[in-house]
Parts: structure tokens; C-alpha cells; sequence
């Protein structure tokens, strides 16, 4: 039972973090139905940008998240002026490939740059250094400030979507954008708010992974990006509170089989409740199924 | 009709022969040296690779990213074969075991699958393959885990990668060109019009897919008879994108796209080799510019055919005539 | 004999009842015309009849050659192949691929080389694909296209493409044949042109006919029984002269005059 539960903390501390980055995915792909490779490189950005503000300028955890939020919502908004706009009319596969460009491109630049070894984060001290002991349960306390400042972070995008005038735009056009431009919508203003927000919080997501694991790589994107991915689709792609949803479900599921069998099979376990998941329900765990018009 | 027909097999037959007398030539006289023979290796596989994921995604209109998968289970049957008999035969027997198990496994996963449209269907499918990279990962006894399989017999040379790409293109561009082609493309089209036409889109679908699939497995095993070693890593979902990125730069729908940018990217690559730390990012700034200034691909889906020369050949006859 | 009966067909999106306890009777040989406003659920008639909506309830009955079968919930593939044949309101022609290449597709099911001969071009390729050319070439010139047949199947007029949806059609071989709106944004002239079109390949290939249609002139012209559709119901059923005068159907058209329709 214990060990149950310092699983399930765990699960929920990784859940955390492909949640963050799965907004990201399921909000650019609502708004524009493009799986954005490019995301989960964002998110090693973010990474790589917290580590360079914490070792080279010596800022403590809170300025530096802070500023690789920044820097990668910049990125982001670059992104998709310079890469994707200029296709807003194109097939959606010449899109995907574009992405999957800009994904090499990033990863690619930055190992030119950075080199491609792994580099550690700065240990931790003070606060982030202390753990909470509940009977045998350990919580660190990285973990409690993962999960806050994924809660805060959800909370403010919910008020953002819900509450003011771009989030009204960003529903707009994700249910029928030419209506929306119809309607006196800046189209394109809120597609680059939409990118802004969601690499933002994969900035996030990249600087916590690096306090959390210690170590970051130029291509350490790949994978989490994928199943962030995952769980976008597993909560219904396009809907926020899925892609929240679905991130602590495989978060949670890949830390107990990890935590229980192989951990070689952990993200197979994964990808076989992705197919599931499709075969049965292909909107995801809170889509709606549409039908063609005839 | 009939005449023409039969000088356009000629026509083929003589610049099919005379490539590969050339490129023989070429490799004889050292021209080609090693290292070239690789790139060659390499352009071969990955022509079979995209002319058969573009017969699944460029005419069937069935986005799939899962073709690394079953281009790993051709690559494993055929080193487990070969190693256990190293003898040509071993090596026919190896490739075509290869083709059937990866045609099998894409059957059996292409029948609950392709229900799915679109990006759907293309997630379910990398989950697919990763699930096959993640098997193989696991199945340490028989394919040595994350270590791999080495010293797997080379019996690739040049005529068996022309013989099978030669081969597979042919028999792919054959289909596409017959009933059961059209039926596949219809569905490209629309689904739901080919339904009402009387074309089971399933069938066809999963028909296109395990055509696709048997394909990729020989590429596969061509790989692993080539280069002597395989990992689960290089079958990763990164390769799945190698594969579609030649597909839609060469343009969906068009075999003979597929052809050249398979060609232009091997031999790109092998130029950019000596740039080797920037060679990345230059292939991913090329990928992204032809993307923006030409979205449908090198070729769109227009074909170079015959078709071409013989209208020169008849306007220079009619002006015969007139004279 | 009818060669099609629908008993109790029923279809709900939801909660909403787009088609309910539709009974219908087709006799072979018959031209029936299916009217209703907008809204009515004509289509998603025509849907349910050739599998693409599955009803929630009802019989659909189809016989062909003398064998009765239940085709509700069959997949319309399957449905084609029994012998039922439609067109579409909002032309789905394949689009991109030539006029005679669209035919050819609806002719694929009576194909009978297999795959390896499709990979190998065997001589069965050859003969059948001649054979498949020829008769798809027969059926354009029928509808007036064979001088088109190598164009796509997009760049045609539009009234070419209504023609185009008929010829693949017919190219299924139905023995009844559904038209969802053959005449919807035709002129006058082009209108009576299809007409005389219905009556005559209905003569030439021994056709039932069941049509969709808002076009008043054209239904009461050809149509020799007429069912119309109100709020996914069937509200009358009759002879043209019937319709015409009948209280619930005038009510229904609240505003069309249709006495002054057909001439």
C-alpha cells in the first residue's frame, strides 16, 4: 500500500509535466490541426534555457522559470511565423513535414551549439534540497513545487481560455476560423497567441524535468514529446482539460509498470492503451465522435 | 496502340538493362568505391521504403507513420535466418520470410487500425511500430536486446538491391494501374463514394497496407544483409519520418517522385557528410524551404512517363508525313 | 411485386428523430418520386437505404432476382453490390481522376483478375481491363461524355458532373436506382434535357427509379407515384395529381404553389 502510494506521488510529479506539454499539442492542434513535432522541442529549450540562466547567471528556480517561459514563448511565436504561416493554405501533410523540419532544425542547432552530451543541472539547494517524510512515503520537495506550479499554471490558462477576449478568440477559431475572421477575428493574432501560451508552459515543464531528472540532452524531447502527444489524444485532442487528464493517466500508468514489471515495457504498456484507447473511442476519453456529412 | 506498347516495353527494358550495366561498370572500374556502395545500399532501400508507404499514404490515402516497424520485422527475420544459414539461398529464403511476416503483422494491425481517419490512424500506427521496437527490445534470447544482432551475413551486392527495387517498383506501379489500384485511390478520393460504388473500403484498405508492409519488410532485410548489423534503435519513429519525408517531397501520389527524391537525398546526404556537424541542420532548413515554396512535392502527383517521349516521337512523325 | 419495402424505418441522431416509421413500397419498373421540404430527412432516407447511416430501427427489404433480403445494416458496399445504385445531392464525384476512371471504379466489382495478375499484368489483366475500358466507354457515350473521357472529373461543367454521378451510377449495374436531386442547380433547359435522360435509361437498363427532387416540373412530369416526407414522417402517398391537391401536403409547402408546377 505504501509502496503504492510513493508511486502514485511519483506518477503524479511525471503526470505533471506531460500534461504541461501536452496543452501545448492539444491547443495548436485545435486551432490549427497540426501535431506540432516542433513542441517537445520547445520543451528541451526550456530546459536548456533554465539551465544557462541557473549556471552561468546563478539566478535561483523562480526568475529562471520565469525567463525560459519567455525565451520559449518567443521561440514558439517565431516558429510559427517564420514556418508555418506562410503554409496556412496547404495540404496539412506539407505542414506536418515543415514540423518535423523545424524539430530537426532546433535539435540540431542546439547540439551545434550546446554539444550533444548530457549536462547535469546545478544541485539544489535550501528548500529544493528537503524532502517531507509521511511514514515511509517520501515527497521531495521538487515534487510539491512541480505539481503547485502545475496547478497554478493550469488555473491561469483556464481563467486565460475562459475569462478573456483571446481565449474567446482562441474557441473562435478552433470551432470555425473563417466564421471567426467572419466575425472581426484577428485570425492570425490568435493562432500566435495560442502557440505563445502552449510553449510557455512546455518552457515550464522543461526547466522542472531539469531539476526533477538533473540531467538534459539536446534530443531528450523526443520521447516525452511523443507521449505527451499520447496523452493529448487519449484525453480527446483539442480539449484542454483531456490533455490534463491525459497526461497524469500516463504518467501515473508508466510509473507503476515501471514500479511493478519490466520498466523495459513501460512505454510499450503505454502505446498499447493509446491503440486501445483509439480503436474504442477515437475522440479520446472526452471527445466527441463527429460524423461526416453525406 | 499495340505497337507503341510494344516499343515503350522495349524502350524500358533497354534503360533498365543499361543502368545497371553502368552502375556495374562503375563499381568494376572502383568508380563507385565502398563507401559509395553504401550510399547506393541506402538509396535502393529507401526507394522501396517510399514507393510503398506512398502506395499506403499517397494513393490510399491512408497516413500512416508506422513504417519503420515493419521494416524491423523484415530486417530481424532475415539476419535470424541468414545467420542460421548463411547461403544464398538462405539469404532468398531470409528476404522473403522477411516480406511475409511484416505483410502478416501489417494485416493483423491494419485490420482494427485503419477504422481510424487522418491523424488518428497516423498515432495509432507510430504506436504501433514503437510497440514492435519495444518487442524486439524486450525478446533479449532471440534478438539480443538493445545490444543487437551483429555479424549478420552480407549477401546484398548491387544486383540483388536492382533486382528487388527494380521489382518492387515495378509491381507497385503495375497495381496502381489496375482495378484494384483504382479502388484504392478511390478511396483516397472518397471514402464514402467508393463505399456506395461497391469498393469495400476495408478490404482495399488493409489490402494497400499489407502490400505496403510486405514491401517495407524486404527493404528491411535488404538493410540488414547490407549493412551486417541491426538495433532497435535505428527502427525507431524517427526512421518512420525518414520514409514519409521522401514521400511528400517527392509528391503523394507520385512513384516516380518517390524515386527521385530518394536519389536526390542520398546523394545530398552523402555531400553533406562532409559537413558532418551542420549536415542536420542544413537537411532540416532544405526540408522546411521546399515545404514553403512547394507544398505538393517535387513531382505533385504527375508521373515522368514514356508517355512523354512518345508524343515527341509522333509529332516528329507527323511532320515526316507532311514533308 | 415491389423489388424494395421499407417497414418502420427509423433513424434518431441523438435525440433527434431525423426519420421515423417510414414505410415505403417500390414496385420493379417503377419511377417513384420522394419530395419534402428542406429539412424533411430525404437524404437521410437515401442514407439508411444504401448503408451509410445505419437505422435505429426498421426493415429495409430488397429483392433481387426473386431472392428477398434484409439489407438494414449492411455495410454500402455490400449494398451496391445486391443492386442498389445512387447519386449524390453534393456531387461526390472522385474528383481528381479522369471521367472514365470514375466509371471504371463502379464497374470494379464485377472484376475478376486477382491481385497477383494486377502486380504481374497477366494476360487477364489485359483482356479485362480492354473489356472494362470499352464498356466504360459505352456508358459515356450514352450519357454524352465519351468525347470527355480523359479529362478530371473536376474540371467538368456542372452539369456534366451531375450527368458523370449518373454514368457511375448506372455502371454498378442497379436494378433501382437512387437520385438524390439530379436536377438541383440545372437551368430550365438542362432540367427537361434530364428528364427525357430518367425516362430513357430507365427503358434501357430495365431500372427502378426512386428520386430526390425540388423540382416540382420534373417530379410530376415523370414521377408515376410520389411519397412525401414532413418532419422525417411520411405524410401522403399517391399519384402526382394526388400530391398535387392533397390538404397536408399544400400545408406542408405553405407558400409553393403546386398546381402551377409541371407545365
Amino acid at each position: 500500500m505504501e509502496q503504492l502510494l510513493q508511486q502514485a506521488i511519483n506518477g503524479i510529479s511525471l503526470g505533471s509535466i506531460y500534461a504541461l506539454i501536452a496543452l501545448g499539442y492539444t491547443m495548436v492542434y485545435g486551432i490549427i490541426k497540426l501535431i506540432n513535432f516542433a513542441h517537445s522541442d520547445v520543451y528541451m529549450l526550456g530546459a536548456y534555457f533554465g539551465y544557462v540562466c541557473m549556471t552561468s547567471f546563478k539566478l535561483d528556480f523562480l526568475p529562471s522559470l520565469l525567463i525560459s517561459m519567455i525565451l520559449c514563448t518567443l521561440t514558439g511565436v517565431i516558429v510559427e511565423k517564420v514556418a508555418y504561416k506562410p503554409l496556412r493554405n496547404a495540404t496539412r501533410i506539407a505542414v506536418l513535414i515543415t514540423a518535423i523540419g523545424v524539430s530537426l532544425f532546433i535539435e540540431y542547432v542546439t547540439m551545434a551549439i550546446a554539444g550533444a552530451n548530457v549536462r547535469s543541472y546545478p544541485p539544489q539547494k535550501g528548500l529544493f534540497a528537503q524532502s517531507v517524510n509521511l511514514g515511509n512515503i517520501n515527497i521531495t520537495m521538487q515534487q510539491i513545487i512541480i505539481v503547485s506550479i502545475t496547478i497554478i499554471l493550469m488555473v491561469l490558462l483556464q481563467f486565460i481560455v475562459k475569462k478573456t477576449r483571446i481565449g474567446k478568440a482562441m474557441r473562435a477559431v478552433s470551432i470555425d476560423s473563417d466564421a471567426a475572421e467572419l466575425m472581426g477575428i484577428n485570425v492570425n493574432t490568435t493562432i500566435s497567441f495560442t502557440f505563445a501560451l502552449g510553449s510557455a508552459l512546455a518552457g515550464a515543464a522543461g526547466i522542472m524535468v531539469g531539476i526533477y531528472y538533473n540531467s538534459i540532452n539536446p534530443l531528450m524531447g523526443m520521447l516525452p514529446g511523443l507521449k505527451a502527444f499520447v496523452a493529448a489524444v487519449f484525453g480527446g485532442i483539442g480539449i484542454i482539460p483531456g490533455a490534463m487528464i491525459g497526461g497524469y493517466f500516463i504518467g501515473i500508468v508508466e510509473v507503476l509498470v515501471s514500479g511493478y514489471s519490466n520498466s523495459m515495457y513501460r512505454d510499450g504498456v503505454v502505446f498499447a492503451i493509446l491503440i486501445l484507447v483509439l480503436i474504442l473511442k477515437p475522440a479520446g476519453l472526452l471527445g466527441k465522435n463527429t460524423r461526416e456529412k453525406v | 496502340m499495340k505497337k507503341t506498347a510494344k516499343s515503350n516495353l522495349a524502350i524500358k527494358l533497354v534503360s533498365l538493362v543499361s543502368t545497371f550495366a553502368i552502375i556495374q561498370l562503375l563499381i568494376y572500374l572502383d568508380i563507385i568505391n565502398d563507401y559509395l556502395q553504401a550510399t547506393l545500399a541506402t538509396i535502393c532501400i529507401n526507394i522501396i521504403l517510399a514507393v510503398s508507404l506512398n502506395l499506403i499514404t499517397g494513393f490510399t490515402g491512408q497516413f500512416s507513420l508506422g513504417h519503420a516497424g515493419f521494416m524491423s520485422i523484415g530486417a530481424y527475420t532475415c539476419a535470424l535466418i541468414t545467420l542460421r544459414n548463411p547461403t544464398i539461398p538462405g539469404f532468398i529464403l531470409g528476404v522473403l520470410s522477411g516480406a511475409v511476416a511484416a505483410a502478416l503483422v501489417g494485416a493483423i494491425v491494419g485490420l482494427p487500425t485503419l477504422r481510424l481517419r487522418g491523424d488518428y490512424l497516423a498515432i495509432a500506427t507510430l504506436g504501433m511500430s514503437e510497440i514492435i521496437r519495444i518487442v524486439f527490445l524486450n525478446l533479449d534470447e532471440i534478438t539480443n536486446g538493445a545490444a543487437g544482432l551483429q555479424d549478420i551475413p552480407q549477401f546484398t551486392n548491387w544486383m540483388w538491391l536492382f533486382i528487388y527495387t527494380t521489382g518492387t517498383v515495378l509491381i507497385i506501379s503495375n497495381f496502381i494501374k489496375s482495378s484494384h489500384g483504382r479502388a484504392c485511390i478511390s478511396i483516397r478520393e472518397d471514402e464514402i463514394a467508393a463505399e456506395a460504388m461497391g469498393i469495400s473500403s476495408t478490404k482495399y484498405k488493409v489490402t494497400a497496407f499489407t502490400i505496403g508492409a510486405f514491401f517495407a519488410g524486404i527493404a528491411g532485410a535488404l538493410y540488414a544483409s547490407t549493412f551486417n548489423f541491426i538495433d532497435p534503435k535505428i527502427f525507431g519513429f524517427s526512421k518512420s519520418i525518414d520514409v514519409l519525408v521522401i514521400v511528400v517531397l517527392g509528391g503523394l501520389g507520385s512513384i516516380s517522385g518517390s524515386i527521385i527524391a530518394a536519389v536526390l537525398l542520398g546523394i545530398i546526404t552523402t555531400y553533406l557528410q562532409a559537413f558532418a556537424n551542420i549536415q542536420m541542420i542544413l537537411y532540416s532548413v532544405l526540408l522546411i524551404i521546399i515545404m514553403i515554396f512547394r507544398p505538393q512535392g517535387l513531382m505533385g502527383s504527375k508521373e515522368i512517363s514514356l508517355s512523354v517521349f512518345s508524343k515527341l516521337g509522333d509529332s516528329l512523325k507527323s511532320k515526316k508525313g507532311r514533308v | 411485386m415491389p423489388i424494395l419495402s421499407v417497414k418502420k424505418l427509423t433513424k434518431s441522431f441523438g435525440g433527434l428523430m431525423a426519420v421515423s416509421n417510414v414505410n415505403m413500397e417500390i414496385n420493379k419498373g417503377e419511377l417513384v418520386g420522394l419530395i419534402g421540404p428542406n429539412g424533411a430527412g430525404k437524404t437521410t432516407v437515401f442514407n439508411l437505404l444504401t448503408g451509410i447511416y445505419e437505422p435505429s430501427s426498421g426493415t429495409v427489404t430488397f429483392d433481387s432476382n426473386g431472392v428477398k433480403k434484409d439489407i438494414q445494416g449492411l455495410k454500402p458496399h455490400a449494398i451496391s453490390k445486391i443492386g442498389l445504385a445512387r447519386t449524390f445531392q453534393n456531387i461526390r464525384l472522385f474528383k481528381d481522376l479522369t471521367v472514365i476512371d470514375n466509371v471504371r471504379i463502379a464497374m470494379h466489382q464485377n472484376v475478376k483478375y486477382g491481385l497477383i495478375s494486377s502486380f504481374l499484368h497477366l494476360p487477364s489483366y489485359s483482356r479485362e481491363e480492354a473489356l472494362l475500358t470499352e464498356k466504360s466507354l459505352e456508358l459515356l457515350k450514352i450519357l454524352k461524355l465519351g468525347h470527355k473521357k480523359d479529362e478530371l472529373a473536376k474540371n467538368l461543367p456542372y452539369g456534366e458532373q451531375r450527368h458523370l454521378e449518373i454514368a457511375r451510377a448506372l455502371a454498378t449495374k442497379p436494378a433501382l436506382l437512387l437520385l438524390d436531386e439530379p436536377a438541383a442547380g440545372m437551368n430550365p433547359a438542362e432540367t427537361s434535357q434530364l428528364t427525357e435522360l430518367i425516362s430513357w435509361i430507365r427503358k434501357e437498363f430495365d431500372l427502378t427509379i426512386l428520386l430526390i427532387e425540388h423540382d416540382m416540373s420534373l417530379v410530376m412530369k415523370i414521377c408515376e407515384r410520389i411519397y412525401v416526407l414532413d418532419y422525417g414522417t411520411v405524410i401522403a402517398e399517391g399519384t402526382p395529381e394526388e400530391i398535387k391537391n392533397n390538404k397536408r401536403v399544400i400545408e406542408a409547402y405553405l407558400g409553393e404553389d403546386l398546381n402551377n408546377a409541371g407545365d
